[in-house]
């Protein structure tokens, strides 16, 4: 057995990662400081692995051909927050292929929804926004799909614009598991799927959601926000204006506790 | 004043020739002007058309108020910081913030005044001074802004220069030099800190000197051929704009008022929350951009001029000392009768950034600009109006919003609508005086366009009615027999003729 796998070490890109059992390799990345681009996997919450941002390849192989060529044999391909860390193992993450995929998953999301930057007041904070800036994103390259979606306003403190969603469910995962109240679920199936409110009207107003729910305060994106604060953080002082969102690695590790 | 329907529809204009200069070139948007000349070159129809289609005050319906000054803004790249602040102006009043803090009131201030200032230098450096230096029919290879900084560097660098200081205190105040976010519902995101100032205070005086030259360069050329300056394109308009309760003009905020092409008094300190009943949106079957007047005046009187030769004109005084000097320069010129003449649109622009430029330069030296007191509020509307001179004129924004915040309505009348029959008007006496029964060629054309330019307009600011087009479609068969015929009024009315 090698040393780093006596102190439980596994290779990200070709650097030793130290872990502790249990831990994913997205957990384990992260609290090294090494930065894996996600979406849906947030270290309060359990993982959920649907978004597939952070897919990476572990154990690819390189074999030897008889005419003295080499090939790369990939490794299979697991959702970092889902995988556990195994001592010795080889993960890629950034590597052309799966950059490339990522990009493409970024304009896929890009299109689907109606993501008007320009006039986002989560602009300059927002995940998507920063993810896409990181990884090189310059064009949407798909046609704009054009959604119909909603805007619910009829909450006296929360506004939901429905436009902005990505399906990442952390809003629903953060109102069951730490709320307590099931506000919020998925409806639907493929692109019809939507986020919908636990109410009769279905309107978030009729629901007993409060603006302090954690719920109301986990949205990646531009979709729950806070009535009437728009705009409030001037440019320079924004979440990414400083250092792009792959530069802040250490805020996505896991917290202390659930470590 | 000048009929306002002359030369707006010919009689016959299947028999005559049709001459287009699309794109208007130097200009903000996309415009086109249309000719219907006869065999003998004789002028029948000339209309300036906006071809474009922008349509923000539909689709700012269902949005949240406070997004509303950051969205409007995009409707224009180079004139934002107008829209910007005549909506934040209209979201006070739904905050009910109808006294600002004096350090949101100063930044904002600042931040108008930047943007007066780049705008235009923009429009005489970059537009404009092309065509007045190198004249109307020079050779088109040189009449830009490349060809003024290969003849003129001097003039071009500073230019450039001014512009460029315009944009930083716009950055400065707004957090980018374009688009920015610095006005909120209420008052600011952000006050100036000590380095921001001192960095402006270092260039101030020189931009002012540079303002002070830029207008006797513009007066120079205005007084050395003063009958092409005083005459060309040369339109007797009614002037309207804001003044403040002492008559001087206000860029930022005031009262209304109007002048008859006289110069006398139509109407004086009026608040433009009453708006509505003072003027009417007239529309044209042939233009995306509405033909306001003043309702009591009609539609065939009512029309009337903004922007910088109806401002300085318009008001008892400027408010600071170097721009007053010049402005009563400027009136002396005209001996007592306000000028019509559309080149001395920018004589009075360049007394405007001068103003700018001493405003900004007083400004900074007000310790409020460094205070942390951002935000006012107040008891909740839900409607709200302002109103804002720009750089091209007045501009108007209203809105009204909804118990849930979400907006319900959206009305804006953007300076270049205003200007929208002058200038028609003014295209038209160019084309009776100088294409008239001569053959056509790129300089006389040109000649067209410099009279647009004098307005700085702005055509896709301007371009938003949406449902109130009246139509006109006659179906003919290939004889040219008439089968069907069929309109739609403003009020969207379909009748069968």
């Amino acid at each position: 057995m090698s040393d780093t796998q006596e102190t439980n070490c596994f290779f990200l890109d070709d650097e030793a990662i130290p872990f502790t059992p249990g831990q994913t390799i997205i957990q384990a990345a992260l609290t090294a400081g090494k930065y894996i681009p996600h979406l849906c996997y947030h270290p309060e919450f359990k993982p959920h692995g649907s978004c597939k941002l952070c897919t990476v390849r572990i154990d690819s192989r390189t074999i030897a051909t008889e005419d003295g060529q080499t090939i790369k044999i990939p490794g299979r391909a697991a959702a970092s927050c889902t995988t556990p860390a195994q001592a010795g193992q080889h993960v890629e993450s950034n590597i052309p292929e799966l950059l490339d995929l990522r990009r493409t998953l970024i304009q896929m999301l890009l299109v689907e929804g109606n993501h008007f930057c320009p006039s986002c007041e989560k602009s300059g904070s927002c995940l998507l926004q920063g993810l896409a800036y990181a990884l090189g994103v310059m064009n949407p390259h798909f046609p704009q799909y054009f959604s119909k979606r909603e805007v619910d306003a009829s909450h006296p403190d929360i506004l939901l614009d429905l436009n902005r969603c990505i399906l990442c469910e952390l809003c629903i995962r953060a109102s069951a598991e730490v709320d307590k109240k099931h506000v919020f679920s998925l409806s639907g199936r493929g692109h019809s799927k939507h986020l919908i409110c636990n109410a009769e009207s279905g309107k978030l107003g009729d629901t007993n959601f409060s603006a302090t729910d954690k719920a109301a305060n986990v949205c990646p994106v531009g979709v729950i926000l806070h009535k009437r604060h728009g705009f409030e953080t001037p440019y320079g002082q924004r979440r990414f204006d400083q250092n792009p969102i792959n530069a802040h690695a250490e805020q996505y590790a896991p917290v202390k506790e659930q470590v | 004043m000048p009929h306002a329907f002359e030369l707006e529809t010919a009689q016959n204009p299947e028999a005559l020739r049709r001459i287009v200069i699309e794109p208007v070139s130097r200009v903000e948007g996309h415009g086109k002007v249309t000719i219907l000349l006869d065999e003998a070159h004789q002028v029948h129809q000339v209309r300036l058309h906006i071809v474009e289609f922008r349509g923000f005050e539909k689709f700012i319906e269902g949005r949240p108020y406070w997004e509303v000054p950051v969205l409007v803004q995009r409707l224009c790249g180079i004139c934002p910081v107008s829209h910007h602040l005549a909506a934040s102006k209209a979201m006070d009043m739904i905050v009910g913030a109808t006294t600002l803090t004096p350090t949101a009131e100063k930044i904002r201030r600042l931040m108008h005044y930047g943007q007066m200032l780049q705008s235009h230098a923009l429009h005489f450096f970059h537009l404009s001074s092309p065509d007045l230096l190198f004249g109307f029919a020079s050779d088109p290879a040189k009449r830009n802004i490349v060809g003024v900084a290969l003849a003129n560097p001097d003039i071009a660098k500073k230019g450039v220069l001014l512009r460029k200081f315009g944009q930083e205190v716009i950055r400065v105040t707004a957090g980018k030099r374009v688009h920015g976010t610095g006005s909120v519902p209420g008052g600011v995101n952000k006050a100036l800190t000590s380095e921001e100032r001192a960095y402006l205070l270092g260039d101030i005086q020189q931009v002012v000197a540079w303002s002070q030259e830029a207008v006797q360069m513009i007066k120079r050329l205005h007084l050395q051929n003063a009958i092409l300056y005083d005459g060309f394109a040369d339109v007797p308009a009614s002037m309207m704009s804001l003044v403040d309760a002492n008559g001087t003009l206000d860029f930022y905020h005031g009262a209304l008022r109007a002048r008859d092409k006289d110069g006398a008094i139509i109407f004086d300190q009026v608040s433009y929350q009453g708006y509505n009943d003072l003027l009417t949106e007239g529309v044209k079957p042939w233009s995306y951009m509405k033909f306001p007047f003043i309702t009591s005046l009609g539609e065939e009187k009512g029309w009337y001029r903004v922007g910088p030769l109806s401002r300085v004109q318009n008001c008892d005084r400027m408010p600071t000392p170097l721009a007053e000097a010049e402005r009563l320069d400027f009136l002396s010129h005209g001996h007592g009768t306000p000028a019509h003449g559309s080149l001395a649109f920018h004589w009075t622009r360049m007394i405007e950034m001068l103003c700018a430029a001493e405003t900004i330069s007083q400004l900074l030296l007000d310790d409020d600009l460094l205070g942390q007191d951002l935000l006012a509020s107040g008891p909740r509307c839900q409607e709200g109006i302002g109103v804002i001179e720009a750089p091209r004129g007045s501009l108007f924004h209203h809105y009204r919003v909804n118990e849930d915040d979400l907006v319900t309505y959206a009305n804006l009348i953007v300076s270049t609508t205003h200007n929208n029959t002058p200038m028609n008007l003014a295209v038209r006496d160019v084309a009776k005086k100088y294409l008239n029964g001569r053959e056509l060629t790129e300089g006389l054309l040109n000649h067209i366009e410099v009279a647009i330019r004098c307005f700085d307009p702005c055509l896709s600011c301007a371009t938003h009615a949406l449902g109130q087009m009246p139509l006109d479609v006659t179906l003919m068969d290939a004889d040219g027999t008439v089968l069907q015929r069929m309109t739609k009024d403003e009020q969207g009315t379909l009748r069968q003729h």
